[in-house]
């Protein structure tokens, strides 16, 4: 039912980026009743897929729906004050069973499809590592001199115009677009969950363990994401912002950020005990 | 009367009076009052909860709760009080103590002294985590204690022990109480009244008592290890010591998963019974509605890994659970439709428990569809730890189970109390929730697409619109339960007396044949159930 409006959603959000300039900023929306608009190939697919099945569901909840309607009418006291004495019917009862099996493997199938192909990417281009901590999240960039930072987020009172409330960080993450992007995660405390809405990522960061993802992000733009694991206190004031860019300005980027950040650049020995 | 019910023996003999009366009793009807009682205690104190979390959420930034902790042991303890001490009792320990032996026409619980300590173990759950939210800060852990979240690290002193330990109470009450169930169902049945001719209500408590059994056991297991873990240097779900924190997700969600079982099924057959009754036929697809529900049984032993599709499984591991998962879909429809083909032809009386029961039949699919969006791996990495989940299992739970309780309520109130409510007044505490409910849960689907993430006190103003709607709905649904309250409240005090059956022919099982209230025992001359033809 939420979908039927989807397009007015989907309609709101192309309109309110095409007004601030020419950067996507994928974050939630007032009075938004579906997805963000999807900035990777498997949130592309993630939404295809919802609007293939959301048809299916709302057709049977329909259909439940005007049956029990139907029954309410025809089959009232008033309107039939004899019940009938039917309480078996084979056909319908191989029918019910049997359609239902046919509907789901019709949905298993790009379900599949969809579930291996955002696994994991053969290719990656670059790694990037997330880690948690209570209550702010530091990243890693293994193949950039090992460049490394923490992302805290902006307390209200400090926020500049045009940054939003509980998703904008000090530090943000910087992404080129066009590149297939190994997402690494684990935690340094308790289990959180590295989540970026407009790229389809959702990833446990667990310690003790590294957990793999990818993205590829199709479009330059600011995107938001929030901690997705209830991991304490500030469990809801640990954002993600990912700022993609050019490959170009990308590259610029991790140079300035070396600098910017060369007090993070310590001996390898002490860098892999911090990440762990 | 056909059979020997309230005779000669008078119904009030041989029993102590006054407290000694609850606090001893070994009389299922009793017990199942007491049940109730504490259902309804612990449904008031989780929905207090409930609305406190709404309030807060009402708007952006922190308003009325401060205290970030305490919002987590809002959450954490809505949803265990909810889910241990206000649907389980309800539904098992309620209607299932009050209704079993009356349908299947024994005299009593088999094992009536054990049925005591069910409930007291129980009673002492709720007491023991009610002590645990006022102590050293509460338990903020969700109501999925994920370690290491739960452990001494992160939550040090008393608060996640004494839950722990409210779960293990609470649990060998409700495994003692399973344990009961199935004996009395299995060995206590009136003579004629095979297996195949058990009304769906004892089907659906024998398939929830075989669940608890096989479930509870396991989350005592893991509960065990981390409170080993937190107390004694174990280190079961502890990365430094060569445990797993996902091996407690392995075990709790073994249990979770059933769990969902164990809470909707008696609803199920609650929602039979009353659909049957007011539309003056028998069930439809009799059969094919008992094996439905085992069968929900079991497949739900297998598909507990779905709550945990972003936890880093590897991907065929979840290609299975996918696939696990869309089957229970199968047996569910063919209640639905069983459900819907038994209203089909019916001759329907439109009472309040019928509304309840419609209710729950829409409501459920509603819920039961986004679980099968919610079932795919894939697409789930958008829903996951949403309130779209929120939405998933609030319409499910809040709108199937709790749908199922006051349906159950209406069917049975005047049995078990001697006194009617009234209809007009039943119609308006349904219609009220009805529209509360929806109000309140449907904008969450909105806000899960949008990306919310669960259980944070805050949230980016862009998701204030749909929020404030929901509390909204959580003020109709307050105006609901307090209207339900002055309705109990009429009822005993100026009821009508109730007939021995008000719901006329359709109503078929055993307990319309003794009189309202029920006496104090039931069944003393065992009934025999004439042979009837097939189904
Ligand atoms: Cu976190």
């Amino acid at each position: 039912m939420f979908k039927r409006f989807a397009w007015i959603g989907a309609g709101a959000a192309a309109l309110a980026p095409a007004g601030s300039g020419p950067a996507l900023a994928a974050q939630p929306l007032p009075w938004q009743i579906s997805f963000q608009p999807a900035a990777s190939p498997v949130m592309e697919q993630i939404q295809w897929f919802h609007d293939f099945l959301f048809w299916i569901i709302v057709a049977i909840a329909l259909f439940v729906l005007a049956l029990m309607c139907y029954c309410a009418v025809k089959f009232n006291e008033k309107s039939n004050p004899t019940p009938s004495p039917t309480t078996h019917n084979t056909t319908l009862e191989v029918l019910w069973t049997a359609i239902p099996i046919l509907i789901l493997v019709a949905i298993s199938v790009p379900s599949f499809r969809l579930l291996y192909f955002m696994d994991r990417t053969d290719k990656p281009e670059m790694t990037l590592k997330a880690v948690s901590h209570q209550w702010y999240w530091s990243y890693h960039y293994p193949d950039h001199g090992n460049l490394n930072f923490t992302s805290n987020m902006i307390q209200a009172e400090d926020l500049k115009p045009g940054q939003p409330r509980l998703l904008a960080v000090d530090n943000e993450v910087v992404l080129p677009v066009e590149t297939n992007i190994r997402v690494l995660t684990t935690s340094e405390d308790v289990i959180h969950n590295w989540a970026v809405p407009a790229f389809g990522l959702k990833v446990e960061t667990v310690p003790g363990r590294t957990n793999e993802s990818w993205v590829r992000i199709t479009k330059e733009g600011t995107y938001y994401g929030q901690c997705s694991e209830l991991c304490g206190l500030n469990h809801g004031f640990m954002p993600i912002q990912v700022r993609a860019v050019s490959k170009q300005a990308f590259a610029q980027w991790t140079e300035e950020a070396k600098k910017k950040f060369a007090a993070n650049l310590e001996p390898e020995s002490v860098r892999v005990a911090q990440a762990r | 009367m056909a059979y020997g019910t309230s005779d000669a023996h008078g119904s009030h003999d041989h029993h102590p009076s006054g407290w000694k009366r609850w606090a001893y009793s070994t009389n299922h009807k009793d017990i199942g009052t007491m049940y109730l009682v504490l259902a309804a205690i612990g449904g008031l104190v989780g929905g207090l909860m409930s609305w406190l979390i709404r309030l807060e959420l009402s708007q952006p930034g922190l308003q009325y709760i401060t205290d970030l902790q305490f919002y987590n042991v809002l959450v954490s303890a809505h949803g265990l009080i909810m889910v241990f001490f206000f649907v389980m009792p309800a539904l098992i320990g309620g209607f299932g103590n009050w209704i079993v032996p009356l349908m299947i026409g024994a005299p009593d619980m088999a094992f009536p002294r054990m049925n005591n300590i069910s409930f007291w173990l129980t009673a002492g759950g709720l007491v023991l985590l009610l002590t645990a939210g006022f102590t050293a800060g509460g338990p903020g852990t969700g109501w999925t204690v994920y370690p290491p979240l739960s452990s001494n690290e992160y939550h040090p002193g008393p608060a996640v022990d004494l839950a722990i330990l409210s779960l293990h109470v609470g649990g060998a009450g409700s495994i003692l109480g399973a344990i009961n169930f199935i004996v009395t169902i299995i060995n206590m049945r009136a003579p004629g009244m095979t297996m195949h001719r058990m009304p769906l209500f004892v089907w659906a408590t024998l398939v929830t008592a075989f669940l608890l059994v096989l479930a509870m056991p396991v989350l005592a297991g893991g509960l065990t290890m981390l409170l080993t873990d937190r107390n004694f240097g174990t280190t079961f779900f502890k990365v430094a010591g060569g445990g797993d924190p996902i091996l407690w997700q392995h075990l709790f969600w073994f249990f979770g998963h059933p769990e969902v079982y164990i809470m909707i099924i008696p609803a199920f057959g609650i929602v039979s019974q009353i659909v049957s009754t007011f539309s003056r036929k028998p069930v439809f697809g009799y059969l094919g509605m008992a094996y439905a529900m085992a069968a929900i049984g079991v497949i739900g032993f297998v598909v507990w890994a779905h709550h945990m599709y972003s936890v880093g499984l590897d991907v065929n591991t979840r290609a299975y659970f996918v696939a696990a998962t869309m089957v229970i879909a199968v047996p569910t429809g063919i209640k639905i439709f069983s459900w819907i083909a038994t209203m089909w032809g019916g001759s329907i009386r439109f009472d309040t428990p019928m509304l309840w029961a419609c209710g729950f039949i829409f409501l459920f699919v509603l819920g039961g569809v986004t679980g099968i969006q919610l079932a795919n791996a894939g697409p789930d990495m958008a829903w996951h730890d949403t309130y779209y989940v929120v939405a998933h299992f609030h319409y499910v739970l809040s709108l199937g189970a709790v749908f199922g309780i006051f349906g159950g309520f209406y069917y049975w109130f005047g049995k078990m109390c001697g006194r009617q409510y009234s209809e007009a007044a039943g119609r308006v505490h349904f219609w009220l929730t009805f529209f509360g409910v929806n109000l309140l849960f449907f904008p969450q689907h909105f806000l899960g697409m949008a990306g919310m993430p669960r259980r944070i006190p805050d949230y980016p103003d862009a998701y204030s619109g749909w929020n404030m709607v929901s509390s909204l709905g959580a003020v109709v649904t307050i105006v609901g339960t307090l209207w339900f309250l002055w309705l109990v409240f009429r009822t005993f005090t100026a009821g009508e007396k109730a007939a021995a059956n008000p719901w006329g022919p359709g109503a078929t099982t055993l307990e319309w044949t003794v009189p309202s209230p029920a006496p104090f025992h039931t069944f003393e001359e065992t009934p025999r159930i004439a042979p009837e033809p097939a189904h």
